[in-house]
């Protein structure tokens, strides 16, 4: 089954006794937005994690262009990126050294593209601030900057509007679908609506143990 | 969405640089480079972490003539002992911060999720940790040996003898700080859990360095030694790279 895009089968897995994933599956064709949502404790974010391989699954299978990702995960990891609740910054570096370090050691980088995407976010100003003085929101703004930087097909997101403003938050609508205009996927975990056009969104309910 | 544009600056910068095609992407050893950079910056940003273990080293070194006797001949006799037990406990005392910081703030995992090999960018971690405190102390250690009554003409022995046993501890320790990761408080048992491994380097570092001392030949050990860090480096980072993600999990 030739197939673009991102799958999951059938994952279940547990953490002690719970279920936390029972069986979810879903598919999202290049230039779609997968919305998971669910209310807390409903496994959003060990989907997101499960599906890029930092959990193991015990059960089921991720696809990426209909081929299993375990057969080449590092192949499928230069290929996604993954923003967790807190994004990963070093609190005694500044922002732009943050993202030349973080991006770096993915893809080759200029000076440019590095003030060109922190001005992208609004972060020019404070980019050399080190990172502990800065807000949670500038800190989340720094990790967009990182987001739009790699370039890669497939962006997996965990609460990307949280602590950011309303500016903001139409700031990561309009990432997402730059993102989805170029074919790209997009995962976010998130309890609010997001921000981006309803047609390019599925919607994947995850229910509490 | 009028006010986006006002927010989103310029756009244009970014889509000229996708006009061409996917990204470069970094190289193995331009991934190693930054990962040690980054390392070596951050240890200079907060410089206390830096000298705790050299600290340390100069206290044991200095304090044991005052307990033992001022006595050089005796110095002499147990200046190896007393070097390299101080350095295998300096070199301990800095490992739990190999990995702790990086895996607190997500920086482990974006590691593994780079697409690079972890494995390799574990063992750039760990050249790092060894250029922060392995060879510092074998810069040291000359210095505490003289002040035990080593001769001079012993220093260069040293100086080799503990910069390749502090290359096996940092390996060796770099298995123990990776397992050790999802512990709270994992001082101790990261003690107990490399101590046992360190010892063979204990030993011989001690031998070579107490047949530099004496003048005599020093090759037999030093190899013994560097066979230990050769065998560290292909082994260690592999296993430190499987620890790392089974505590991501």
């Amino acid at each position: 089954m030739a197939y673009e895009g991102l799958g999951a089968e059938d994952l279940h897995l547990w953490r002690g006794e719970r279920h936390v994933l029972d069986g979810v599956a879903f598919t999202l064709p290049p230039g779609f937005c997968l919305h998971v949502a669910g209310a807390n404790g409903s496994g959003k974010t060990t989907l997101l994690r499960a599906v890029c391989g930092l959990l193991y699954a015990e059960t089921g299978r991720i696809l990426w262009n209909g081929r299993d990702v375990s057969e080449d995960l590092p192949a499928f990891h230069s290929g996604l990126m993954y923003i967790g609740h807190e994004p990963p910054l070093k609190s005694d570096l500044s922002a732009l050294e943050n993202l030349r370090y973080w991006l770096g050691v993915r893809r080759r980088l200029t000076h440019s593209l590095l003030e060109g995407a922190l001005q992208r976010v609004g972060a020019s100003a404070w980019s050399d601030r080190p990172v502990r003085t800065l807000s949670a929101g500038q800190k989340r703004r720094v990790a967009l900057a990182a987001l739009s930087l790699a370039l890669v097909p497939l962006w997996l997101l965990d609460e990307p509007t949280t602590n950011l403003d309303t500016a903001g938050q139409q700031l990561v609508g309009t990432l997402i679908e730059e993102q989805l205009a170029r074919g790209g996927l997009v995962l976010a975990a998130t309890h609010q609506e997001l921000p981006v056009a309803r047609e390019r969104v599925k919607r994947l309910e995850l229910a509490v143990d | 969405m009028t006010n986006v544009t006002a927010v989103t600056g310029e756009p244009a910068a970014l889509a000229g640089e996708e006009g061409r095609g996917p990204p470069a992407p970094a190289s193995m050893l331009d991934a190693a480079r930054l990962v040690l950079l980054r390392d070596l910056k951050l240890a200079f940003r907060r410089r206390g972490q830096l000298v705790q273990p050299l600290a340390f080293f100069a206290m044991v070194t200095t304090l044991f003539p005052l307990a033992v006797s001022p006595e050089l001949s005796r110095l002499r006799e147990v200046a190896p002992g007393v070097l390299w037990v101080a350095a295998l406990l300096a070199s301990l005392l800095a490992l739990e911060f190999l990995f702790r910081d990086d895996a607190h703030d997500g920086t482990l995992e974006q590691y593994s999720l780079s697409g690079q090999p972890l494995t390799w960018l574990m063992l750039a971690k760990t050249v790092t940790h060894w250029l922060l405190t392995g060879a510092p102390l074998a810069l040291m250690a000359p210095l505490a040996a003289l002040s035990l009554g080593a001769p001079g003409a012993s220093v260069p022995g040293i100086v080799i003898c503990v910069a390749v046993g502090t290359v096996a501890l940092s390996l060796i320790g770099s298995i123990g700080a990776a397992l050790t990761l999802g512990i709270r408080r994992s001082g101790v048992l990261l003690a107990l859990l490399t101590l046992p491994l360190s010892l063979p380097v204990l030993i011989f570092g001690a031998r070579a360095t107490e047949l530099a001392i004496r003048g005599s030949a020093y090759g037999a050990p030093l190899e013994l030694l560097a066979a230990m860090a050769i065998l560290g480096i292909t082994l260690a980072p592999l296993a430190a790279a499987a620890g790392v993600r089974i505590s991501l999990e």
